[in-house]
């Protein structure tokens, strides 16, 4: 695991000066991602904050190779260049070793770019696929995907009078992926910089195609203060709503057990993606059921890392 | 002035890495962290979660916020160990 | 050396011969033996081409993207709801400036589903800044992507060959192929650009443009097509200065001493060529354009040439369902506006969805068009050949 100490010392691979807004978990993510490789890399994005953010011409706060090219094609883009790579250094145009990063939303991974990552995965292309997964469109102001939650309000699944935000519990991607049998995939989070950026170098190891699934916080989206994007994150895994756990060869290893898990009510109040819940008629019911899903999906996990 | 279209490189490359360097968004700051280094662990945890890398570093060590980026998001400031302290936010003056 | 080949075999004999970095395609008909062929090239280990069996035609041109921009030498094949699907990232690839070349079997889009031939599918996307060449036969097609690797990497654009689909990319024809040799001295290493594999020197693609710098961007792509041409006429006459074939932007058939023309594209124009000799033994003063390069519109050519006609009569495999009329018609339209002479013009589609056109149905074309040229009128401006009413 790389220390704090060891990682202060590279150079920061995305500079200041983007236009994320304050607190926003995403260039988090990809800082601490970009300062754990221990190779050069080179680095794709889907369509989606991220890329805006960080390429508003003529700036640009990539200090590594980056391309974009659309929204649900981030995957098959990456897969491309790697291609490339592979072809130029066969033939002794290349010789540096070379990673390839894809970094894709929830959108553009759990939804429209899904084929794309599929088709990467399945083909076994050297490259992790990082989905900085801030459970909605952001990008075009906060509209619900595949990964938002039961019951949060956005603004495609409003708190309405009738139905209190969105109707469905949000997908399991990182079992999808799991189920292409990867070398390695793994669930992260931006509030354990410390596992984030082991997985980030144990999955730059292997020799093929890695996908990390990593929580973002949307201060905007979540309706958080800015100062609050690593408190959220945190309480996140302590609750067990976003489980930190890897799969590799085959296994799955559960990275963060919380001693005495937090009722998900403590992740839900401080948010205002929630608030109309705790106004509701049947606040409780609501939160009782999200609980059960939360408790049943930590018991199947528990159950498959055995 | 911004050049005409026959200056531009082709297919919109951008050809100078981390130019953003060249945008300065400090000053959407509300709020302003302040640090004291009389105070500081040296934990190094407000750099690793900063998103704008406004954390001053030399020689492995945190010596102050870089106000050029520093949005004042405050994530410095909270996460910096309450023992510790080293970080505090103030109204920004303008 | 002399083979008989399909217009499949003879694009896929081409692309094995230009032995590129990256092939990242997907199967549809009546292209699927282009990525056929070629992946059994991969897998007898006749090319060094890293082969990517993509997902769909979305990824394919992805791949090819990300493959181009990493600076590789790219191609690909398609057709029809293929080239449809890859419509978003044709765009992306021509404004980054990459080399791709990209086979195309010319098939209708749907609806109703169809895998014959017209050209809807390539003149839908004429729009998206690829350099368009469309060839009458095998012969031409494998020599036109063979030269358009080099227009490509010469134009920085992307360009795509079309062959008509099933007449000429399942039909055999003799043709004259290249040696492996001549053909790789002749491509050579692909020109150094900027790309992401040098990480020395990062450079970000694909950034966001605001109002401030797309019009520039778009300007300079622009300009990019406007001085493409020059570029296919300079690959056009090396060619035939090393390997002896020469084809110009807009092929011409006894057009000489013509009073009338017919315009026509693809497979039709080498119909339309014993059309025009079965009238000249009657005695009747016709010929043939037949447009080869469609993007760019080499629009000086076309007016230059056509004004020399009493009429001319534009047969187009495709219509821009606007009103207006077929593809070639309404360019070539454009084209006359204010032109010192404008013949009359008559446009006639034919062919939708793969219908045959008879020499019979082509030269009742040329007598009208004869007609048209004595009368100096035109009744009904578009007519559909060979419809059931
Ligand atoms: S307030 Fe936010 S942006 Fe400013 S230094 Fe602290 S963490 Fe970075
Ligand atoms: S978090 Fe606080 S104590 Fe730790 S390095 Fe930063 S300022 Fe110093």
């Amino acid at each position: 695991m790389p220390s704090l100490k060891e990682l202060i010392k590279k150079q920061d691979l995305l500079s200041g000066g983007h236009r994320a807004c304050a607190g926003c978990g995403a260039t988090i993510i990809v800082r601490q991602v970009l300062l754990a490789a221990q190779y050069p890399v080179v680095v794709g994005a889907s369509t989606g904050c991220l890329e805006v953010v960080t390429t508003i011409f003529p700036y640009t706060a990539w200090k590594v190779p980056f391309i974009h090219s659309a929204f649900e094609n981030v995957a098959a883009t990456i897969a491309g260049v790697e291609t490339g790579y592979r072809a130029l250094k066969e033939k002794g145009k290349i010789k540096e070793e070379i990673r390839f990063i894809a970094f894709g939303g929830d959108g553009g991974t759990y939804d429209i770019g899904l084929q794309a990552l599929s088709g990467a995965i399945e083909r076994g292309h050297r490259m992790l696929y990082i989905c900085y997964n801030n459970q909605a469109y952001m990008n075009t102001g906060i509209q619900r995907s595949s990964a938002t939650p039961y019951c949060a309000h956005t603004t495609t699944s409003p708190a309405g009078k009738v139905i209190p935000g969105k109707p469905q519990f949000r997908k399991d991607l990182t079992e999808i992926v799991i189920a292409h049998d990867i070398p390695y995939a793994a669930q992260a989070s931006l509030a354990y910089w410390n596992d984030l950026t082991k997985k980030v170098q144990k999955a730059l190891e292997v020799d093929g195609p890695s996908f990390i699934n990593v929580l973002s916080v949307c201060p905007l989206g979540w309706g958080v203060p800015s100062d609050m994007t690593v408190e959220i994150a945190r309480l996140a895994v302590e609750t067990c709503f976003w489980p930190l756990y890897e799969y590799e060869n085959g296994k799955y290893i559960i990275n963060r057990k919380p001693r005495e898990k937090k009722p998900i009510e403590e992740f839900l109040k401080k948010q205002n993606r929630f608030r109309h819940i705790f106004r509701h008629p049947d606040r409780d019911k609501i939160i009782a059921r999200i609980q059960k899903e939360i408790d049943r999906r930590w018991e199947r996990l528990l159950k498959r890392a055995g | 002035m911004k050049e005409g279209w026959r200056k531009l490189p082709l297919g919109a490359i951008i050809p100078e890495a981390g130019s953003a360097e060249k945008f300065h968004t400090g000053d959407w700051r509300s709020e302003r962290p302040i640090y004291h280094p009389d105070k500081c662990i040296q934990c190094l945890i407000c750099f690793i979660y900063c998103p704008d890398s406004a954390i001053k570093v030399e020689d492995g060590k945190v010596v102050g916020i870089d106000y050029d980026f520093c949005k004042g998001c405050g994530i410095c400031a909270k996460e910096c160990p309450p023992k510790a302290g080293a970080i505090t936010m103030e109204r920004e003056m303008k | 050396m002399i083979v008989a080949r399909t217009g499949n075999e003879a694009m896929a004999e081409a692309m094995r011969q230009v032995n590129p970095d990256v092939v990242a395609a997907y199967p549809i008909t009546p292209a699927t033996e282009i990525v056929q062929i070629f992946s059994s090239f991969v897998h007898d280990g006749l090319v060094d081409t890293k082969f990517v069996a993509v997902e769909s035609e979305h990824s394919a041109m992805s791949a090819c993207i990300g493959a181009a921009a990493a600076g590789a030498r790219v191609m690909t094949g398609t057709a029809s709801q293929g080239l449809a699907l890859m419509h978003e990232m044709l765009f992306i690839a021509a404004a980054l400036r990459l080399p791709i070349v990209l086979c195309v079997v010319n098939r209708s889009l749907s609806a109703p589903i169809n895998i014959h031939c017209d050209h809807s599918d390539t003149l839908a996307s004429r729009d998206s800044g690829w350099i368009q060449i469309y060839t009458e036969n095998s012969q031409e097609a494998y020599d036109s992507v063979i030269q358009a690797v080099k227009i490509s990497e010469r134009a920085l654009l992307p360009v795509m060959v079309t062959i008509d689909g099933f007449i000429i990319s399942h039909g055999m024809e003799r043709i004259d192929i290249l040696d492996d040799r001549e053909v790789r001295e002749y491509l050579g290493e692909p020109p150094k650009r900027p790309n992401l594999l040098d990480i020395d020197k990062p450079i970000t693609m694909g950034p966001l443009d605001l109002q401030d710098y797309f019009f520039e961007h778009k300007r300079s792509e622009i300009e990019g097509m406007n001085t493409s041409l020059p570029h296919i006429e300079a690959v056009a006459r090396e060619y035939k200065e090393r390997f002896g074939r020469y084809y110009p932007v807009i092929d011409t058939y006894r057009i000489d001493d013509a009073e009338v023309a017919v315009m026509a594209m693809g497979s039709a124009a080498g119909t339309a060529k014993v059309v025009v000799d079965r009238m000249r033994e009657k005695g009747k003063k016709v010929g043939l354009i037949r447009m080869r390069v469609v993007r760019p519109f080499p629009k000086n050519y076309l007016k230059e040439l056509i004004q020399g006609f009493a009429a001319v009569g534009i047969m187009d495999r495709s219509d821009t369902l606007s009103t207006l009329g077929g593809h070639l018609y309404v360019e070539t339209r454009a084209v006359l506006y204010r032109a010192s002479h404008q013949p009359p013009i008559k446009n006639y589609i034919y062919g939708l969805g793969g219908r045959d056109i008879s020499l019979e149905e082509i030269e009742e074309i040329f007598e009208e068009v004869l007609e048209i040229g004595k009368s100096g009128k035109v009744t009904e401006p578009v007519v559909y050949k060979g419809v059931r009413e």
